[in-house]
């Protein structure tokens, strides 16, 4: 801005010293100055079509818009004149014309702008005879309910779309009377993001079906909590009716989630009522599940790991825990294994290649903050389907493309990523490796930095254009950010691939950073979650097994915290596998399902997400504690951190005296104290890669509404198209040599298992490569995310 | 996935909505979208349907409801099938003054069809439309791109008889 940007102006009579150029509704609203709107939304552009904010400027012919005025200097504008209030007035009985009387069956009711707005500038009684235009309801999907008779036309829906979500869906066809808002061609809405235009609609056009006709705004309680579906850790408001989660709706918070959520963090809390969920302890007996006390629950689960230390030792146990666990829950799980001298303890569930884990940074992080990604000049994706892996991600960097960022893609599949890719590169994990060392050389970096097994591709690699854009792009831009999603990390050359990004980021001066699975994948390794490390990085006296070769070489016992250990882990058959050989299972779960009956031996009710406290620390190494919000009915659930408080009492631990998880907090805070989410790391150890066959390689990518025990078993998010996405993706040329380009159903061996799977024809998957979702039904009876398999048609 | 334009159309009609986006700046192609409705509704006897408009997304990289808002909107375009002969009767007010719904009601008796319909044969259909600027000779009519003016059910009755 340049210096003659302050302006003075009056409003009401009062004088205001304001940057020129800024519309007049925004300073009003700085200043505290009320004018009614509709359509106009700070975090959308500007439309002025509602006309509701129309006021009274000195000299000006007519009424104007204050969403669409920008100020200029010695403007006198009165919000309350008589001509001011008449041109609202006005504008609300256009707007109420066609408005139905249905307030009280309307769920927006108690919570409605229009309402609010017609208190104060509408009429009391209506002076339009005519009839009244109806609109046809569409079925726009599991999520949205639509009311469109309601609707004034104010558009934010479709500037959202376009603008936010990047994905334009929703539209208004017809003109004049005959305007309406759908998608035309009746289908379900696939933006991540949709359920953000339930918030933006003014009144009750668009509503949350999930939550249709069940409570009423008023009747409601209201409690902070965080997301607990992806590394981002959005603010949100859990909205109680009784005791039971109403709905979900998100807290604005200008530094993570401005003021949206993700489908699956609004909409995750229907699975906290599914029917299942497990009420109280259960014990197998015989061969036969029964309910049982607490007490006898957790003695027999001491008397078996004791059974197990005294037997086999206590290198025979293996503890599993979601990246979703909270720093508490996780912290106490470190401090009871490392006393009884267990060390087979990780979070990193689904990861393949853990070769530089003894060289990874303390913690992995972002790399730099959420709000920082907007002014980025180049971002290289690597591994990431950030738009829906991380939907709050996805907005920052659509933001960052808008404003000119170049965005560039190493994936399985060019992702649709809803902004323009300058650079996408399909490769499957094998190549995408080799792709990476073509761009490191197009880079020219020095290669005798580079560990042995990188230095023999790197030597090979083959510089195309393709790869010199992208090292172009890297480094021309003055803030560029080398990030590696969750696919990066799952790929069984994680190691090569990091080696790869972390040279092509040092070279060209990048950020650098990492997208975690789960909700606290950073605080996990912060306290230890990991077999090779303590509390804070600090080295242990000896390092355990990671959580693939637990289940490689099946344990004796297994504690299994809050996973599913067929849709969790990366190896869904071995996992399987591995705890039906083992003598002892427990697992500490907010559900039961009828595998989890088959291999566990006792069952432990945990309080999910929004039914107990904790704390998360998101990917930018920010530490959000929340408390419970929720309770289910008739349900004997604990806490898991008090489960694992009385473990450690049982066995005498030192240092289990806990009487809250603000207790544990305060603890994990003096023993770990300040931390750097510094991402700084060299890295040299790495999985050598496989020699060049011509064979399929199979690429996953996890399910955004199949990522966790809640999440599947929403039933909303599983209604959606995304939800049921279970096919295996191959492009034309594979399609074709194959013999499969009129196939619908083939044969996909992987390992050992040959199951049948729909097929689809889709270029944007890589050469040789078939893509599937992960930690689907169908995919836990194939072999893990990534590896060789056979196709063949049905 | 969506047919392409060029399965659905001619290459003739494909080069011609090529040449309408040749006339706007290269980042601009949606600027043409409604030269390529108009084109592909020609070629398809003077109607749209879905596939069409998909098409013409895809040719100039729109999101499909954008088109479809495109052609929804503006009056031209036909989302049902037409006669060959497409009689637009403006219906506006000076047109309604001068006995339009008069000219209408003898159109759908001498056609015996309803205004929206088509007649058997698929030569003819009724429109009422909107103010098409010919104030001065009212109550009138368009066919095709002629305009036919001070209409009397006589003058109906020849214009028709001289169409082919």
């Amino acid at each position: 801005m340049s210096d003659a940007s302050t302006v003075t102006i009056e409003i009401d009579g009062k004088t205001l010293e304001v940057k020129a150029g800024v519309m007049l509704i925004d300073i009003a609203d700085d200043a505290n100055i009320d004018i009614p709107r509709f359509c106009y939304h700070r975090h959308l552009t500007i439309a002025a079509n509602c006309r509701m904010c129309l006021v009274d400027v000195e000299n000006a012919p007519k009424p104007l818009p204050a969403c669409a005025t920008p100020v200029m200097d010695g403007m006198k504008v009165h919000t309350k004149s008589a001509r001011a209030i008449a041109a609202q007035k006005a504008t609300m009985e256009f707007l109420l014309i066609n408005h139905p009387l249905d307030c009280p069956i309307c769920d927006q009711g108690g919570e409605c702008e229009l309402q609010d707005v017609a208190m104060a500038y509408g009429g009391d009684v209506s002076r339009y005879t005519e009839g009244k235009r109806v609109v046809k309801d569409k079925d726009i999907g599991p999520l949205i309910s639509t009311d469109l008779t309601r609707c004034i036309h104010c558009t934010r829906c479709i500037r959202f779309g376009e603008e936010i979500a990047g994905l334009r869906e929703l539209g208004a066809t017809g003109r004049g009377e005959n305007m309406q808002i759908g998608t035309y061609i009746e289908h379900a809405v696939s933006s991540e993001l949709s359920g953000n235009v339930i918030d933006l609609c003014p009144v009750g056009a668009l509503t949350a079906k999930p939550s249709r006709y069940s409570a009423r705004a008023w009747e409601l309680n209201q409690y902070p909590s965080i997301a607990a579906h992806d590394c981002i850790g959005s603010h949100l408001s859990v909205h109680t009716f009784r005791s039971d989660t109403n709905r979900i709706v998100p807290i604005e918070n200008s530094e993570i989630n401005e003021c949206w959520l993700s489908d699956r963090d609004r909409f995750s809390y229907k699975g906290l009522t599914s029917r299942d969920r497990l009420l109280k302890p259960m014990i197998k007996m015989d061969g036969q599940w029964r309910e049982t006390d607490w007490q006898t629950a957790l003695e027999k689960t001491f008397a078996a790991m004791q059974d197990t230390i005294r037997n086999y030792g206590a290198d025979q146990i293996g503890v599993l825990a979601s990246p979703n666990s909270t720093l508490e829950e996780l912290y106490l799980l470190k401090k009871l294994t490392s006393n009884i001298d267990c060390f087979n303890f990780d979070h990193r569930l689904r990861q393949l290649d853990f070769s530089h884990q003894d060289q990874a940074p303390m913690i992995p992080t972002l790399g730099s903050s959420i709000t920082d990604l907007e002014s980025l000049d180049s971002v290289l994706l690597i591994g990431s389907n950030i738009s829906k892996e991380q939907p709050m991600l996805g907005i920052r960097l659509r933001k960052a493309q808008k404003k000119g960022a170049k965005i560039c893609q190493i994936n399985h599949r060019v992702y649709d990523l809803r902004m323009p890719c300058e650079v996408g590169i399909a490769a499957h994990y094998r190549n995408l490796v080799l792709e990476l060392a073509a761009v490191a050389k197009a880079l020219n970096i020095d290669s005798s930095l580079l560990p042995h097994a990188a230095n023999t591709l790197f030597v090979q690699a083959q510089i195309l254009e393709k790869h010199s854009q992208i090292a172009e792009i890297l480094k021309n831009g003055e803030k560029s950010h080398v990030i590696l999603g969750n696919q990066a990390i799952s790929s069984p050359y994680y190691s090569l691939v990091e080696i790869f990004a972390r040279a092509i980021a040092t070279s060209c001066n990048c950020l650098f950073g990492y997208l975690t699975d789960g909700a606290n994948a950073t605080g996990a390794w912060l306290t230890g979650a990991i077999p090779h490390r303590d509390y804070n990085g600090a080295s242990q006296k000896t390092a355990g097994l990671n959580a693939q070769s637990m289940l490689e070489q099946p344990r004796n016992l297994y504690l299994l915290h809050n996973i599913e250990i067929d849709y969790d882990c990366a190896d869904p058959v071995t996992a399987l596998s591995a705890v039906a050989s083992s003598d002892f299972v427990v697992c500490m779960t907010p559900y039961v399902s009828s595998d989890m009956q088959n291999y566990a031996d006792i069952l432990l009710p945990i309080s999910p997400y929004l039914e107990t406290s904790g704390t998360f620390i998101n990917i930018e190494g920010r530490v959000q504690t929340f408390a419970g919000a929720s309770k289910l009915k008739n349900s004997e659930a604990r806490p898991a951190w008090k489960i694992i408080r009385v473990l450690g009492n049982y066995f005498d631990i030192d240092g289990f005296e806990f009487n809250s998880s603000k207790e544990i907090l305060e603890e994990i805070e003096r023993t770990i104290g300040e931390f750097k989410g510094d991402n700084t790391a060299t890295i040299t150890e790495a999985t050598a890669l496989a020699d060049k066959e011509d064979v399929i390689y199979r690429c996953s990518e996890v399910n955004m509404y199949h990522s966790d025990s809640i999440v599947r078993r929403s039933e909303p998010l599983q209604n959606t198209p995304e939800a049921k996405e279970d096919r295996i993706h191959i492009n034309a040329d594979l399609a074709k040599k194959l013999n499969l380009e009129r196939a619908t159903q083939v044969l996909v061996k992987h390992g050992n298992k040959t199951i049948a799977m729909h097929l689809a024809i889709d270029d944007t998957v890589a050469n040789d490569c078939a893509w599937t979702s992960f930690a689907t039904a169908t995919s836990k009876k194939l072999g893990p995310m990534y590896g060789v398999i056979e196709l063949e048609a049905d | 996935m969506s047919k392409s334009l060029s399965q659905l159309v001619s290459s003739k009609a494909v080069a011609e909505v090529e040449l309408w986006i040749s006339k706007y700046p290269a980042e601009q192609k949606q600027s043409a979208v409604m030269a390529a409705l108009r084109i592909v509704q020609d070629e398809n006897g003077g109607y749209l349907n879905r596939e069409l408009m998909d098409g013409v997304a895809g040719f100039l990289d729109m999101p499909f409801i954008a088109v479809y808002e495109v052609a929804s909107f503006y009056s031209m375009y036909e989302h049902n099938p037409v006669g060959k002969y497409k009689i637009c009767v403006c219906n506006s007010i000076s047109c309604m003054i001068n006995g339009s719904e008069k000219i209408i009601d003898y159109l759908e008796k001498k056609f015996g069809i309803g205004v929206g319909e088509v007649t058997k044969d698929g030569r003819f259909s009724i429109k009422e439309v909107e103010c098409l600027g010919a104030c001065v000779g009212a109550p009138m009519m368009m066919i095709g791109k002629e305009y036919y003016e001070d209409l009397t059910p006589e003058k109906i009755d020849i214009i028709i008889d001289g169409l082919k």
